[in-house]
């Protein structure tokens, strides 16, 4: 529901690391979402897309790489992936958990076409 | 191709603004609640009730969050205490610099704890950090005892989980203990209260525990 929100934050981003003559080369922004982020990729790119309409980046889109929710058991150690949201460890069922990845909402970086 | 690397985070304009007003609450003691839930749990007759029981006792100012309207915030004043409403027109959340704007029109002083109470909705405002000491979740019983696993960032999220009108449990169907026990598997962390506004069962608990966290300042 707030996709367009955070995709106005990233344009702002954007702005803020590309110098205006380059703005028309922006072709690809690489942003990472955790699964617990609150954020779903297919809307963030839609939003993404219709505020970029009017702006020189046009042509510019967003390549999303979703970040899994990774644990790890601070009773057993154990490390895993989990799909869910049972928030035990599947090892040995403690409920103790430290969460090492899933929250995240980051740009990573911008890629521009060469400009002559 | 040439690349910019930038590692920055999206939300980073709202969350150093959540800092600033983090700062300014620990300068003037102020222990700040954000308020989240679905529209319609109960967190403005929570609110009413809390204020009723401990108005006496400490100084306590409200931001309201809606996305139409002021009639939370009349509810509210009645109560003697400062108010301020947000309209954010469609907004599904609060952000921080709502909260900073909002305590430009607060009077302040004196005041020990501060509840905000955010835009219904129990997916976006997980996202945003505005500054608050704690964030309480309000699940009533006739939302059904799945929703912390339905929607567990709110949950992960959050410190306290007051679940409301536990008097209509049994025609909702809803088991307290399988809501209770879906939430503590997503957040074993969770302080639970078990309340009605209608019975009035479980609000000395909850106000006794606010007066203890007002009273520590934060």
């Amino acid at each position: 529901m707030h996709e367009l929100a955070i995709a106005q934050n990233i344009l702002e981003i954007v702005e803020q690391s590309v110098p205006e003559q380059q703005a028309a080369a922006v072709r690809r922004v690489r942003i990472r979402v955790g699964r617990l982020s609150g954020v779903v990729p297919d809307s963030l790119d839609f939003c993404f897309r219709v505020i970029l309409s009017e702006t020189k980046m046009r042509q510019a889109g967003l390549a999303i790489e979703q970040v899994p929710t990774i644990s790890r058991c601070k009773d057993c150690l154990h490390q895993f992936q989990f799909e869910d949201w049972a928030f035990t460890c599947p090892t040995c069922k403690s409920a103790n958990l430290e969460l090492i990845s899933g929250k995240e909402l980051e740009i990573v970086e911008i890629e521009l076409t060469e400009t002559e | 191709m040439s690349v910019i690397t930038i590692e920055r985070k999206v939300l980073e304009k709202n969350d150093q603004i959540a800092q600033r007003n983090r700062e300014f609450f620990k300068q003037r003691g102020i222990f700040v609640l954000n308020l989240v839930s679905s529209p319609g749990a109960g967190k403005t007759s929570i609110l009413e009730m809390s204020l009723q029981q401990l108005r006496d006792a400490m100084h306590i100012a409200v931001i309201e969050g809606d996305v139409q309207t002021d009639l939370d915030a009349q509810r509210v004043a009645r109560y003697g205490v400062p108010v301020v409403q947000i309209v954010t027109l469609g907004g599904c959340h609060l952000e921080a610099n709502l909260i900073q704007d909002a305590l430009k029109n607060l009077d302040l002083a004196g005041v020990q704890m501060l509840f905000i109470e955010n835009v219904g909705n129990l997916v976006c405002p997980s996202s945003y950090d505005l500054g608050e000491a704690i964030k309480v979740v309000v699940l009533s019983t006739t939302e059904g005892d799945d929703k912390p696993l339905k929607y567990p960032a709110m949950f992960l999220n959050s410190s306290v989980l007051i679940i409301n009108k536990i008097d209509l449990a049994p025609y909702a169907h809803c088991n307290l203990n399988v809501l209770k026990n879906n939430a503590l598997r997503i957040n074993p962390a969770l302080e639970v209260f078990e309340m009605s506004c209608f019975t009035g069962a479980g609000i000395s608990e909850w106000c006794d525990w606010l007066r203890k966290k007002g009273a520590r300042g934060l």
